[in-house]
């Protein structure tokens, strides 16, 4: 079968391959790209280990073919530090010990990003909401609240 | 029909490691020519911190900071030998290892050092910042560093050091039928405060508060986040999770994340959370294995606490709102 050209942006560099038609994000992003942040929990959409974003907005790069996503500007957390500096997240994630194995880490951190993006100061339900497509066999959850708020008033801090 | 409220408690010992034919781990030290020190093992880090804690007990040992500890875990193939992470049993059989295997080093290392400064090596102790100094004389010191290049390019020693720690395997005795199957207990306690719906058979996990009594905790917060996501894990395995949620036959079991019930964040018990730290005598400075035990208190504590809000006794898990309603119709029916 012939493959598929595709062109995005990630992490704010130009990407192009060549993919078999039908290949996910997922697929792609890891095994073509190398980037692999976005984790491989379920392939079906139900644990959001995978979660990337796609022109602003949450997805599942398990659920998404990677040809939909020709002239898309996609994030994943490998592109959140900053010259060597962590995200507000990651420094968040790390201070409040919200990681244990690891593997959901990610897509909790992509879920939490697109909610401060859009809401800055969210309450704790809010928080709740965000991750609630996300699961976490490790931690209770709870130190991942604590993070998301954490990071959510370390950025209105450097904001003021 | 009702929302009752109740309240359980439940009390637990739970051993660490396991002795079905010998449970033994080894592990080994090297220093390498910088005076960096080098744990190998077999054991696997997976998330509980393992590398962290044994970088902490070898630090602790040879006597230089944590940073100086590069821990390298888990293959099998050219590794020392462990019988695995699990049965909570990595801290306590790696960690007495990684102290015996730490402490030949650092006899090597103080015996290199001794040859430097010309002095007895008994003489000699550890600032813990990286230096050797004479027993009161610190002005007379030496660094590990220099320590270390002097053994690899001038001695010719090996800083080096090997651990083994084994509990033997316990066999019954054949009058009595004692034998010791496992050591080292920690022990917990949790209180639950639930609401049952006895209409619906619905259980909400209002508060739930643990005690938990781990030896010493080698690294607080790390031992709070281990102790926190169990108590969550706890009342999951309590209330909603299984592999077999149909009956009357496997076959009809789910098959993944969407028919294995697990709890997102929105369901989450107040949680408390009490460490009591009681170092153990046979411990790595006095550790226990506070792994698995902190995820099992909840789940009678819970089905305690449903007894005491609708009085009736649950002896399957996980307590399904329909076990609670047959067993509510049950009673109504004596």
């Amino acid at each position: 079968m012939a493959k598929v050209p595709v062109q995005f942006t990630l992490n704010g560099s130009e990407k192009a391959e060549f993919i078999d038609s039908g290949t996910t994000l997922l697929n792609a992003l890891r095994d073509k790209i190398g980037d692999t942040s976005p984790k491989g929990g379920c392939h079906q959409g139900t644990c959001g280990a995978c979660s990337v974003i796609i022109d602003g907005e949450l997805r599942l790069s398990c659920l998404t073919l990677a040809e939909t996503c020709d002239g898309a500007a996609i994030t994943t957390t490998l592109g959140l530090a900053e010259g060597g500096v962590m995200h507000p997240l990651q420094r968040a994630f790390l201070d409040t010990f919200a990681t244990q194995c690891g593997f959901c880490t990610p897509g909790m951190i992509m879920a939490a990003k697109v909610l401060l993006d859009h809401t800055p100061n969210p309450s704790r339900d809010e928080v709740i909401e965000a991750l609630s497509g996300n699961i976490c066999r490790c931690t209770g959850y709870e130190p991942i609240i604590q993070a998301v708020l954490r990071a959510a008033r370390a950025n209105s801090q450097n904001a003021a | 029909m009702a929302i009752r409220r109740g309240r359980g408690v439940a009390a637990i010992n739970y051993p660490t490691g396991m002795n079905l034919g010998g449970d033994p781990t080894q592990a080994l030290v090297h220093s390498t020519p910088t005076g960096n020190f080098m744990v190998t093992l077999s054991s696997v880090d997976l998330g509980q911190g393992m590398k962290q804690i044994m970088a902490q007990i070898c630090a602790e040992t040879i006597g230089v900071p944590t940073d100086r500890v590069v821990v390298d875990t888990a293959d099998t193939d050219t590794g020392p030998h462990c019988m695995g992470t699990f049965a909570s049993r990595g801290t306590h059989r790696a960690g007495n290892a990684v102290i015996q295997a730490a402490r030949e080093a650092r006899q090597v290392m103080l015996e290199v050092a001794a040859e430097e400064l010309e002095v007895n090596a008994s003489d000699l102790e550890t600032d813990g910042q990286g230096n050797i100094l004479v027993k009161g004389a610190p002005q007379k010191s030496i660094s590990i560093f220099d320590v270390a290049l002097s053994a690899h390019f001038k001695r010719g020693r090996s800083i080096s050091g090997r651990g083994m720690f084994l509990i033997p395997r316990s066999y019954p005795e054949k009058e009595t039928g004692a034998m010791k199957p496992s050591t080292c207990y920690a022990h917990a306690c949790t209180v639950a405060e639930v609401e049952v719906d006895d209409e619906t058979g619905e259980v909400t996990v209002l508060t739930v508060k643990n005690v938990f009594e781990i030896g010493r905790a080698l690294n607080p917060k790390m031992v709070e986040q281990q102790l926190v996501g169990g108590s969550w894990m706890g009342i999951s395995h309590a209330l909603y999770e299984t592999t077999e949620p149909y009956y009357p036959n496997r076959d009809h079991g789910g098959t993944d994340f969407n028919q294995y019930l697990m709890p997102g964040p929105g369901d989450l018990a107040e949680t408390k959370i009490i460490v009591l730290e009681r170092p153990s005598a046979d411990g790595p400075y006095g550790a226990k294995g506070p792994g698995e035990m902190c995820a099992n208190p909840q789940i009678p504590a819970v089905a305690n606490a449903v007894f005491d809000a609708v009085g009736v006794r649950i002896d399957t898990l996980p307590i399904t709102p329909e076990r609670i309603l047959r067993a509510l119709k049950a009673q109504a029916a004596n």
